[in-house]
């Protein structure tokens, strides 16, 4: 992570729904328990977030249905308005922007994506893609142009023609992200983008997300419920649950140390070391004692991926360096060990 | 049958539903059974208490007519839409007014049919759409079709417009919804004939009277469907146009009305349907046309000829019916790259090489511009003779029929409904209401009959709703099995459900015709009508709950050993009631609607009072007994789906 500005922050942000939930959030003190919302009849979707998004990063939100998340997200897009709190986007409080100002913001810096696509069914790829330039007043063949650039960035040249009940889901979802590409946002939401489509797709769809990101550069906000998918994509997960964010943190850091027991149940399942990169298991002293490897290794490799140095080269540290070369740190042999094959039981 | 589902739980001063309804009942009984120790008024509503609710609504609309002048308004609008009236009337059947360029030969506009036809649903509807007109204009009726079909080009329209209006106006807006909706339930349970009265004082009679009711009469339905649609339009498909940066404008017209497509199509299609009915029976208020002459021709008995036209107004009602729904149904596909303008806009060009052809082709054949009425041909000669054999043949058979229900059904329990006193009804209804939906649904019964009792009309109501009881409980009896053993198969279910499907876009005025043939004009051919009438949907539904039953459930009564009764008494019926109500439902506004539409042809019930109503243009009186008839039809609505929602919602369904 590069340091650089925030593009999304909110502090303290509260959604509830159901009859006055103004005065009712007046009346009980932050911390009041999911439960007893739900008792007086309110449902609270988000609760007590605070969260900042920086440029340029990915963050996923996870967490089961119902949990949130979705709301969350639409609360960024100000598709909903929150109870309490402030989100700033690019330091503007966007709960105080007039409805003008907000379809601005929308038609120039920000696109979405649905999980069920939200597509025009009576219009082409074409004018599908072309929508949110027809609704800021681009002309006909400018706007066209443009979309054609997209279709072809999503791998759907020749079928600009098609109808969305012509394709297959998958495809119609890659019509959902040119779509929301096609004013150039800086940021783009994505709402379960792929958990319409089996699981196949789903993991050709992740690739081709990647590639995207990786041309693209944007500030993303990612919901998924695919705990997997999670640690796939996100440079941070910030997991959900009855409304709040139970941990924000780096999928390493998640997976090595789960902050609270609700946490600790999505890792048990998971493959440690599939997960885990080696910049993720630093040491923090500068210089441990013991005998240090002649040669580094890469912090962007998992742990899985070393396995076979770590086997072969018996040094209890070896040097860490990023892609520019840059030494990060030492990792532990022992412990990366522990990771990859479990703790040492029987000794 | 009656299921234990009390929408209130905690009960009416502190007892709950059951213990109401066994006080109500005991009530009933009591006022029903020793009704010679009380005193008359228990018996009859006493004059006192009747209000002269008709000579409100008089006054009121003689200070709307006159003082406020509203009489020039309506002159203004049935001016414009006789312009529009003159334009369709010149071009379909050449009446002389502006613009002058008809008639349209005949064939040029079979031809159309045949192409639009063609382009909905292919072959097979370009037949019956192209058929249609081929069979008007060899039949010699194409003037009185063309008269039926001048109104029905501009009453649609202008419907669709104003429901389109009033439908996004109640979706913007909840209070105005809250209020347009019990407007649009009384609107749609009031009788055809409720609406001409008003039509009449304030536009007159004649094709532009004929067309403003119209207009009045289809606008309910598109306002719902428009709601429904622009309600149901998907949250992603609203959210993704709002995340393009719409405005709320853009968001209406690029994004929700489009995706509302369906819905709203849907709409045009009852829309169509119901402008149809209304112009069928606008000839009550001398409306020309097919309508017209359909009426001449029952009331003089001369069944072959009305037979010849009933078919008509069928085959105009399945191709309307059928293109709309082509239309609602399809969905746009893409055409591969450089498919030539002609390959793309195909239809339009046939059309209209087709239509100069035609157009061309009559100036030098006639009988192609036009089928003159000795050049037309008949069959209501061997109609006749076959239809005479018939009612001689069954002649035993109706009469004994005839006899059978009159002597033993009908008087005795006409007799009965009119000996019961008027509070123990009350009380009954009160007893069901309590049954069915607690302290509201009590309420909302009582004070509908409370109303019908003060309005002074307590014996006709008590005539009409005696005979739908037996119209419908007829119906089930016939309705019920068939379809019922239609579910057993696929195949039979399929076709039955298209029979009634078809037989439901029928006018109602059609359904009189054989009756008055079988058993010619009495009370018995009244009933007669408003069985077959009422039977359709309770066939259609009970096919359908019966046959979506989740076949899991099914599979595993099967697999528990049950023979196929077994099933369909123990699964898959107690499953389908739900559905079947409905059914009944429909069946109860459809009689209702059939019983007034009947009542020319000879009853003593509301609808006979009606008619009076019309004739002697009598707003007030007209508007009271529509209002009757309505009140009566929302009274089972509420308390057939209060039960049927709840009993779904016990059982798990939806």
């Amino acid at each position: 992570m590069t340091e650089s500005k925030t593009v999304i922050s909110c502090s303290n942000i509260w959604k509830l729904f159901g009859r006055n939930p103004k005065g009712y959030l007046q009346g009980i003190p932050d911390d009041t328990p999911y439960e007893k919302i739900v008792e007086d009849g309110y449902i609270a979707a988000v609760r007590q977030v605070s969260l900042d998004i920086t440029e340029g990063e990915m963050i996923v939100i996870m967490g089961l249905s119902g949990s949130g998340k979705s709301t969350l997200v639409r609360c960024f897009a100000r598709l909903l308005d929150i109870t309490r709190g402030n989100i700033w986007v690019d330091g503007e409080d966007i709960g105080k922007m007039s409805e003008n100002q907000l379809i601005q913001l929308r038609r120039k810096k920000m696109g979405m994506v649905f999980q069920n696509f939200g597509l025009l069914p009576h219009r082409t790829v074409l004018n599908n893609v072309g929508f949110p330039l027809e609704m800021r007043g681009q002309g006909v063949h400018e706007r066209h142009e443009r979309a054609m650039e997209m279709i072809d960035l999503v791998g759907l040249g020749g079928r600009e023609d098609y109808y969305p009940r012509e394709l297959s889901g998958g495809q119609q979802q890659r019509v959902g992200i040119a779509r929301s590409l096609a004013i150039e946002p800086d940021i783009w939401f994505l709402d379960e983008p792929f958990s319409a489509l089996d699981p196949l797709i789903r993991r050709e769809m992740q690739d081709e997300f990647l590639r995207l990101q990786e041309m693209l550069n944007k500030t993303i906000v990612f919901i998924t419920h695919d705990f997997d998918e999670a640690l796939r994509l996100a440079d941070r997960i910030a997991i959900m649950k009855d409304g709040a964010i139970e941990q924000c943190d780096t999928p390493d850091q998640i997976v090595l140390k789960p902050a609270t027991e609700y946490v600790s149940k999505f890792t048990l399942e998971v493959e440690k070391a599939r997960v885990v990169h080696a910049r993720g298991m630093l040491q923090a002293t500068r210089n441990p004692e013991g005998s240090i490897a002649n040669f580094s290794i890469s912090g962007e490799k998992t742990i899985q991926e070393l396995a076979r140095t770590l086997v072969n080269e018996e040094f209890e540290f070896y040097p860490v360096e990023d892609s520019a070369g840059q030494n990060l740190g030492f990792l532990n042999r022992q412990e990366a060990l522990e990771l990859l094959i479990g703790p040492n039981n029987a000794g | 049958m009656l299921g234990s589902t009390n929408l209130s739980s905690n009960g009416f001063l502190g007892l709950n539903n059951k213990h109401w309804t066994f006080i109500f009942l005991a009530i009933t009984l009591v006022l029903a059974l020793f009704k010679g120790i009380f005193p008359e008024g228990l018996t009859r509503p006493p004059e006192f208490l009747v209000l002269p609710f008709a000579d409100w609504i008089n006054f009121f609309f003689v200070f709307l007519r006159d003082d406020l002048g509203l009489i020039y308004v309506s002159r203004a609008i049935s001016g414009g839409v006789e312009w529009l009236l003159d334009i369709t009337a010149n071009l379909l059947y050449g009446k002389h007014r502006w613009p002058r360029i008809g008639p349209i030969p005949w064939s040029a506009i079979a031809a159309t049919a045949f192409v639009l036809g063609y382009s909905l649903g292919g072959w097979r509807l370009s037949l019956i759409s192209g058929g249609t007109f081929i069979w008007i204009a060899v039949m010699g009726q194409w003037k009185w079709a063309m008269e039926t079909l001048s109104v029905i080009i501009v009453a649609t329209p202008i419907s669709v417009l104003i429901g389109l209006i009033f439908g996004t106006l109640a979706w913007r807006s909840k209070i105005f919804e809250r209020i347009l909706n019990p407007i649009l339930n009384v609107a749609q349970t009031m009788p055809h004939f409720a609406y001409m009265i008003p039509v009449v004082v304030f536009i007159g009679v004649g094709p532009k009277a004929g067309a403003i009711v119209t207009v009045i009469f289809a606008v309910p339905p598109m306002i719902r469907m428009t709601l429904l649609g622009l309600k149901s339009v998907p949250p992603e498909v609203i959210e993704g146009g709002k995340m393009a940066g719409s405005t709320g404008w853009q968001l209406l017209r690029f994004v929700r009305i489009p995706s509302a497509r369906t819905e709203i199509l849907i709409g045009v299609n009852q829309v169509i349907m119901q402008c149809l009915a209304m112009v069928v029976l606008a000839s009550f208020i001398g409306m020309p046309g097919l309508g017209q002459k359909l009426l001449q021709l029952l009331q003089s008995l001369k069944i072959g000829q009305s037979v010849e036209i009933g078919i008509s107004i069928v085959l105009i009602a399945i191709t309307l019916d059928r293109c709309t729904q082509a239309w609602a149904k399809r969905q746009p596909i893409h055409f591969p790259k450089g498919t030539s303008i002609f390959l793309r806009h195909k239809f339009f060009f046939s059309w209209l090489v087709l239509f100069v052809l035609f157009l061309v082709l009559g100036k030098f054949i006639p009988i192609l511009e036009e089928v003159k009425r000795n050049q037309a041909l008949s069959i209501s000669s061997p109609i006749e003779t076959g239809v005479d054999w018939l009612v001689i043949t069954l002649d035993p058979v109706t009469q004994w029929i005839r006899w059978f229900l009159i002597t033993w059904i009908l008087i005795p329990l006409r007799n009965f409904y009119l000996w019961v006193p008027f509070t123990a009804v009350l009380a009954l209804l009160a007893c069901i209401g309590f049954r069915i939906g607690g302290v509201r649904s009590a309420l909302i019964c009582t004070s509908f009959f409370v109303l019908i009792a003060i309005s002074g009309w307590w014996d006709r109501t008590m005539i009409t709703v005696y005979t739908v009881t037996v119209a419908v409980i007829i119906a089930a009896i016939i309705g019920f099995p068939m379809g019922v053993f239609a579910s057993f198969g696929d195949r039979s279910s399929k076709t039955i459900l298209l029979i009634c499907d078809t037989l439901q876009t029928f006018p109602s005025f059609i359904y009189l015709i054989p009756v008055v043939m079988l058993f010619g004009v009495n009370d018995v051919a009244v009933i007669g009508a408003v069985v077959l009438f009422a039977a359709v949907p309770l066939t259609r539904y009970t096919v359908e709950g019966l046959r979506n039953v989740d076949p899991q459930i099914i599979e595993a009564s099967q697999m528990s050993g049950a023979t196929k009764y077994q099933t369909l008494f123990k699964a898959r019926l107690p499953m389908a009631i739900p559905t079947i109500m409905v059914g009944v439902n429909q069946s109860v506004m459809f009689s209702l609607f059939m019983v007034i539409i009947a009542a020319f042809i000879g009853t003593q019930d509301l609808g006979q009072e009606m008619q009076r109503a019309l004739s002697f243009t009598d707003v007030g009186k007209g508007l009271v007994l529509g209002l009757i008839v309505s009140f009566i039809g929302l009274m089972v609505d509420h308390l057939i789906m209060t039960w049927s929602y709840s009993r779904k919602k016990a059982l798990g369904i939806n």
